[in-house]
């Protein structure tokens, strides 16, 4: 299986584990974005040395994935590539920060090893938060919530369409890729010689597409904004769930 | 070059935020005088098109290696760079929703790396620039490589100095641009030819696709008034990120004293230096411009660190059995 059709599949299986009826995925999608902003907020302001309350606010992302029945394997698969990122960007920090935190007999742990600990987990629980946000949300109900915090309908709108279109182009390309790889056994990549070509191709069809795609459109009274889902209200329990979590990552910020 | 979460503070994610908001806004006061209906749809598709081109892996003759596509100079100059500045600004928020390619929070550093520079300075300013006379096949392909090129080379300075204002990495700033540029002054020029390859061909087999073709001199001409406000943007962001970051630095007066001393601050003594120096301490909430004991409760000690991991096990547990008692109840 080739990279395209594992995002493919990557893709669907986000989908449906947010289209299904578990409570979290029942929660109002504005509650839920706020909650993960609030979250990313409080935990990149941690400063590098304070780790214990760092770890601390994994609880949220562990309690939402016991709780909510979240599929795991799905986020871990993306936690590492991004914690190579980050890796590679603090992987300095003990050959520079030589001061001297805790000493534990003849071994010192050093400022160095302990923000290089904190910024692998800060990258760890940021990733896990806004991955637990698409596999609770659909992209149609966190546009609505978007749409709730007015984010321009242009942007929206847009953002909806390239969703829409996203898997049909990924098979067009995996479809294209494939036969061009059939062609050309033993060669890694698309050739120099037709980049322009096949991609322009690609291009053309799309902007043909998109004059489809604009009539009918057009025909449904399109007027600049979707309206596909009957708007869910906010619950009690949903300013729970969102008081109750902002509540909690402030208090252990301050203490 | 996709910032993640961790690498930002909640004050750089912000700022860039805040700019990248203001882009959006001017994209989007220029392309709500167009005829919006018919280009939504259009910056949709071609935002899906640029998305699952990025998949492909693109043959870097004599290296063996493979590049990819970003998108933003391509976008603009066939949407346009406003229409094109939207659009990347859909697709770098399904990347970092769908595939965690970019931290939400980051998304405004994203924006502006990737999108800003490559729409309004690739898209923009050297796109304008070469084909202001008419268009042929040698403008288009310099066009290409130098737009991509220098947004992103501009996107990676902006990279080192939003990751050094956050104070993430001790690396030093000189090391970490040494490491930054010449990485994506590869990656810019196999970017900038692959845009030159499709957008070559586009000119030869339907040239009006693509932005300002066809259109008379007078109205390609570039406006003086944006020109300066896209540099303007760019100094007004590079320059208040190095401002920043220099600002850990000595000051010019500390400096000065550095030079005539040896000591960024003087020694003064006597009976009323010393008691207005500790009033101060007594007074200042934020001494050398942290908070007072910032560090101290659950900071590094080994008995918060021990803490803090029984409480996540407690929180594991008590998750686990209520999850068990609810597939119970269900049965």
């Amino acid at each position: 299986m080739n990279h395209i059709s594992k995002a493919i599949d990557q893709l669907h299986a986000v989908d449906n584990e947010a289209r299904s009826d578990g409570w979290l995925q029942c929660l109002h999608p504005l509650a839920k974005l706020v909650v993960t902003i609030v979250y990313l907020v409080v935990l990149v302001s941690f400063p590098k040395y304070q780790v214990a309350g760092v770890l601390l606010m994994a609880v949220y992302p562990i309690t939402l994935c016991i709780l909510g029945d979240v599929s795991v394997s799905l986020m871990w698969r993306r936690i590492w590539i991004v914690l190579l990122l980050v890796c590679f960007v603090g992987l300095f920090n003990p050959f520079i920060d030589h001061t001297p935190l805790i000493r534990i007999g003849s071994f010192t742990l050093t400022g160095g090893m302990v923000s290089f600990f904190t910024l692998m987990i800060k990258g760890c629980l940021a990733v896990m938060a806004a991955y637990l946000l698409m596999l609770t949300a659909t992209m149609e109900t966190l546009c609505h919530a978007l749409r709730k915090i007015y984010v321009p309908a242009v942007l929206v709108t847009v953002l909806m369409l390239i969703y829409r279109y996203l898997i049909v182009f990924l098979h067009e390309v995996e479809h294209m890729t494939q036969a061009y790889a059939l062609r050309a056994p033993g060669q890694r990549g698309l050739n120099i010689k037709v980049w322009g070509s096949m991609i322009g191709q690609l291009l053309l069809r799309s902007i043909d597409r998109a004059e489809t795609v604009y009539g009918s459109m057009t025909l449904r009274g399109f007027q600049g904004e979707f309206f596909t889902e009957r708007p869910q209200r906010i619950s009690h329990i949903d300013w729970l769930y969102t008081y109750g979590w902002i509540a909690f990552f402030l208090i252990l910020r301050l203490l | 070059m996709h910032m993640a979460d961790a690498l930002v503070s909640p004050v750089v994610a912000g700022t860039l935020y805040a700019c990248s908001g203001i882009a959006a806004g001017y994209a989007l006061k220029r392309i709500k005088s167009e005829d919006i209906n018919h280009k939504i749809p259009v910056m949709g598709v071609l935002g899906a098109f640029v998305f699952a081109t990025q998949m492909i892996n693109f043959t870097i003759p004599g290296t063996g290696s493979s590049g990819h596509l970003t998108g933003g100079m391509m976008l603009s100059a066939i949407l346009g760079p406003e229409a094109g500045f939207l659009t990347m600004i859909a697709i770098l928020l399904i990347q970092c929703l769908m595939f965690a390619d970019g931290g939400i929070l980051a998304l405004g550093c994203n924006i502006w790396n990737m999108g800003f520079y490559g729409c309004f300075v690739g898209g923009y300013l050297v796109w304008n620039l070469f084909m202001r006379n008419g268009f042929s096949k040698a403008k288009i392909m310099w066009a290409s490589i130098i737009g991509c090129v220098l947004s992103l080379q501009l996107g990676a300075f902006s990279v080192t100095l939003e990751t050094l204002a956050s104070g993430i990495t001790e690396l030093p700033f000189a090391a970490f641009l040494s490491f930054m540029q010449p990485i994506h002054l590869a990656i810019g020029l196999v970017e900038g030819l692959i845009t030159a390859a499709v957008l070559l061909f586009v000119y030869q087999a339907r040239p009006t696709l693509l932005c300002g073709f066809g259109e008379d001199k007078q109205d390609k001409s570039m406006k003086v008034s944006t020109v300066a406000g896209v540099i303007g943007a760019c100094a007004l962001v590079i320059g208040g990120l190095l401002s920043w970051f220099a600002s850990s630095l000595p000051d010019g007066l500390e400096w000065s004293l550095l030079k005539v001393t040896g000591s960024t601050e003087l020694d003064a003594e006597g009976g009323l230096y010393q008691w207005a120096g500790e009033a101060q301490e007594q007074v200042a909430m934020m001494p050398d411009y942290g908070f007072a004991e910032a560090e101290s409760l659950m900071g590094t000690s080994l008995a918060g660190i021990i803490g803090a991991l029984l409480v996540l096990v407690l929180c594991v547990v008590i998750s686990l059995i209520i999850n068990r008692v609810k597939h119970e109840s269900h049965q």
